[in-house]
């Protein structure tokens, strides 16, 4: 169940900064410890970017989410862009289009505790991350 | 636009961030090290951390190339301050910082530092006197 829900956009530098704070905000009043408000944040920082960089903009939504008794933060990240033709190869470890490390995806999949990607050349990249308290 | 300021100390340069970069900044921030490390002929470059609260792939990617461009001209980074949190992320992620030395805190960074611009003297000594 979505309990409060708020939508950013992604469409320049500034605005990966500010949805890291975004992201921080929420961890911090969901009362996350501080590794898991920095996972959140790190992994926040990775999916940004690659909405911008890879996306050409889009935007992100954070979600305060409960299931039970547990309650989480769950962030979508969305963008019209180019899409990834291979998704199993971009989820590689050092596998990059760019200049990258290669790490973004793979890095922020093991950061949080789920991770959905989907995606369609030449439609765009919706990539959905959940952290539990 | 806004830049981060580098300090010289004696043949050391310092840097302390203390904001939440956005990458241009940490581009720039590349650029000026390297400048200031050509101009002063400075032999070492510490970077303290210890305000950052995230350190990602990009911000990552950064300080590497500022430890290789270092090296390339002959200095030695020590990067000081890294919080707990932040290690533990960066290590998950699957960053592994290769090449770059690390120390608790900037005094210690100093001293290890010092360290290893001495050992660099003493081994280009070494070398003179074989030829
Ligand atoms: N939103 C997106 N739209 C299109 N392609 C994407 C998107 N996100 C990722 N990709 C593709 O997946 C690849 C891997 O992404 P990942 O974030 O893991 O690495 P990177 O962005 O290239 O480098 P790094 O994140 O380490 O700086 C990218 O190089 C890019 O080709
Ligand atoms: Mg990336």
């Amino acid at each position: 169940m979505v309990l409060k829900s708020d939508v950013h956009p992604i469409v320049g530098s500034d605005d990966v900064v500010r949805v890291r704070q975004v992201a921080r905000q929420w961890a911090a009043e969901l009362k996350f410890s501080l590794v898991d408000q920095t996972k959140l944040v790190t992994a926040t920082s990775e999916l940004a970017r690659n909405t911008l960089e890879h996306g050409k903009g889009g935007r992100m939504r954070v979600e305060l989410v409960e299931n039970g008794a547990r309650r989480g933060i769950r962030l979508t990240f969305e963008d019209e862009g180019p899409g990834i033709a291979n998704i199993e190869l971009a989820l590689r470890d050092g596998y990059t289009t760019g200049s990258g490390l290669g790490l973004g995806l793979s890095g922020s999949k093991r950061l949080m505790n789920e991770f959905d990607i989907k995606s369609e050349t030449g439609r765009g990249t919706t990539v959905t991350v959940t952290r539990w308290k | 636009m806004d830049r981060i300021p580098i300090l010289k100390m004696g043949d050391c340069l310092l840097v302390t961030i203390q904001v939440d970069m956005h990458d241009q900044l940490a581009v720039s921030l590349q650029e000026d090290l390297t400048d200031q490390i050509a101009k002063h002929a400075a032999r070492g470059v510490l970077i303290d951390i210890s305000s950052l609260e995230i350190v990602d792939s990009f911000i990552g990617r950064m300080l590497a190339n500022i430890a290789a461009m270092s090296r390339v001209l002959d200095a030695q980074t020590v990067l000081t301050g890294m919080q707990p949190a932040v290690a533990i992320t960066l290590v998950e992620l699957g960053m592994t910082l290769p090449g770059i030395r690390t120390a608790l805190n900037v005094e210690r960074g100093m001293e290890l530092l010092r360290g290893y611009i001495q050992k660099d003297d003493e081994l280009q000594e070494n070398d003179g006197s074989e030829e």
